[in-house]
């Protein structure tokens, strides 16, 4: 089984405990220092607040781990408001040292609102742009794609996923092509809701996809048994999806004091355990949580960095919030 | 799309409820002329309604037209000929909502949209094909459907633009009859009940013409329900009385 490569944040396994809070906030500002080149619009107190990165193993590109999704939150239609405060995620979002960027065309609007908040902010380049294939048929499916990255203004897309697993067998064909060609960086496959995993595992087995995308949460965590052990070992990176199940987590939780172990972490609420806890695990490369609001992306960006929680620590969060 | 059973009704939801009530804010900023235009005349219909369209009993029917120094033949053709026109004005309402909601505010925001803009659309043109049927005339005040139909129709008029406010909405982004496609499929609800159609074709087109906003109504009770509004029960609480009440009168 081959590791995940992790120049800065060790596997879970690995992690120090939260008395070696120290070190690893030295190694974050480390990550975060390597990527602040390409982030013209980052302050110096949002790198020393930066999340963590961990590199994709295709390639071996750092990516904080902290992402940005856009399910709902960014389907604003041509709401003036709407666009307004999407654009200010997405502004808090790079300043933050937030890159990787996730949306679908089965988002609704999503798609269009990104491309609006891209040309406010002058096309920056820190962008990191996921996407995906909605569509059964590969010609649709073709054309769709076009339309995507017009709708979000870039030259190509980062990754292009297969969405929910709909039409694979003619879709991933062609994204290699297309990857060949270079007209996109990474392919991958999404599900989620811990839908049709026998057939993710499948093709993980049998596809050589540079990233996968799941759901994963404190509560939902059944791709711990097989998936995720699989794209460590098949050399995928992993982006988790729902790491608040939309919002309900954090929202469930509220009415109970945050445990002794969370001050620890840094944590000043729910959403930021929550989001440690996913981050943490060893395979996962990046989460992808959605908001509308600045300070809950400000606080997400924030609980990728400091201290995590060891395998021993993850077990004893997951035990206990299910207990809750 | 594959396994669509899997899905649970808030998975395919796409957007939270603080972008669903502003698209009637801006709908209502673009288009609150044709509301107060609609509301005038929905009032307007059922003031008349009240006071004489429905009085098809021979007594009241003719001590009115003496009144109004009308023929009873007259009476009758104006009788009709208001019955068409509250079906017409509702068959422009239905299309309004059609264009002006569905198509150019919900579409962008609702992959699903689409199809409920057709679904708006056929309702128009079959409330059009009802206007121009033969036979098509109120009922008569004595069927208690009518009363219920009144009720429904002050509500869809003046009441269901209240929620905004009752459940804390600014008063902007009121849902308005002929603009949000609520209020209009429980005003057509109230017109069909206050309506006879003794004709095949109208009978047919009258009967049809129930299934659209029966259906509407489950829909955005649903999609309510999923946004956590507490209004999805009102809006089924509604289309439950108006099938309660059809189905009384046909006792």
């Amino acid at each position: 089984m081959s590791q995940l490569p992790c120049p800065f944040l060790c596997p879970a396994d690995e992690i120090p405990s939260p008395t070696r809070r120290a070190t690893l906030t030295r190694l974050a500002a480390l990550s975060a220092g390597a990527v602040a080149w390409a982030l013209p619009l980052r302050s110096q107190a949002a790198i020393d607040t930066a999340p963590l990165t961990r590199t994709i193993p295709a390639s071996g590109e750092a990516i904080p781990v902290v992402g940005l999704g856009s399910w709902i939150t960014f389907n604003v239609g041509q709401d003036a408001a709407g666009l307004a405060a999407s654009t200010a995620v997405i502004r808090a979002f790079l300043a933050g040292g937030g890159r990787m960027i996730d949306s679908s065309p089965m988002y609704g609007s999503a798609q269009a609102t990104i491309g609006h908040a891209l040309a406010v902010l002058g096309g920056p380049k820190a962008v990191w742009s996921a996407d995906k294939v909605w569509d059964g048929d590969l010609a649709r499916g073709t054309a769709q794609m076009v339309t995507s990255r017009q709708r979000w203004g870039v030259e190509r897309f980062d990754l292009m996923q297969v969405h929910n697993l709909l039409g694979w067998q003619a879709h991933l064909p062609r994204l290699f092509e297309m990857k060949a060609a270079g007209r996109l960086r990474y392919v991958g496959i999404s599900t989620s809701e811990g839908r049709r995993h026998a057939e993710l595992e499948q093709i993980m087995r049998s596809q050589s996809l540079d990233f996968v995308q799941i759901s994963y949460n404190l509560l939902d965590r059944e791709v711990e048994q097989r998936i995720l052990p699989l794209a460590r070992e098949r050399g995928m990176a992993v982006i988790v999806n729902r790491p608040f199940r939309q919002g309900d987590l954090p929202r469930q939780l509220a009415r109970h004091p945050l445990p002794g172990w969370a001050g620890e972490l840094g944590c000043t609420d729910w959403a930021q355990v929550a989001l440690k806890f996913v981050v943490s695990h060893p395979a996962v490369t990046c989460a992808i949580p959605a908001t509308t609001r600045v300070d809950h992306v400000r606080q997400n960006l924030a609980a990728g960095g400091g201290a995590m929680p060891d395998a021993a620590l993850r077990a004893r969060m997951a035990r206990e919030v299910a207990a809750l | 799309m594959d396994a669509w059973w899997s899905y649970r009704p808030s998975d395919l939801l796409m957007f939270s409820p603080a972008i669903y009530w502003r698209l009637f804010e801006s709908l209502n900023r673009q288009a609150w002329p044709f509301a107060v235009a609609l509301l005038v005349a929905g009032v307007g219909i059922g003031w008349w309604w009240a006071r004489t369209a429905a009085r098809t009993d021979a007594g009241s029917a003719r001590s009115w037209a003496f009144a109004y120094a009308v023929s009873a033949r007259d009476l009758s053709l104006v009788r009709a000929v208001s019955a068409r026109g509250a079906v017409a004005l509702m068959a422009l309402a239905w299309l309004w909502v059609t264009w002006a909601f569905f198509w150019q505010r919900f579409a962008p925001i609702n992959t699903a949209a689409e199809a409920f803009a057709w679904m708006f659309f056929a309702q128009g043109l079959g409330l059009v094909g009802l206007a121009l049927s033969p036979g098509l005339c109120w009922a008569p005040v004595r069927h208690g459907r009518t009363q219920v139909g009144l009720v429904l129709g002050a509500w869809a008029l003046i009441g269901h633009p209240a929620l905004a406010w009752v459940f804390g909405r600014p008063g902007i982004q009121a849902e308005w009859f002929g603009l949000a496609p609520d209020p209009s499929a429980i005003g057509a609800l109230a017109l069909l009940l206050l309506l006879d159609a003794p004709g095949p074709l109208s009978r047919a087109l009258w009967r049809a013409l129930w299934i659209l906003p029966l259906v509407w109504c489950a829909i955005t009770s649903l999609t309510l329900w999923t946004l956590g509004e507490a209004q999805a029960w009102v809006v089924l609480a509604l289309a439950g009385v108006a099938l309660g009440a059809v189905a009384l009168g046909r006792r």
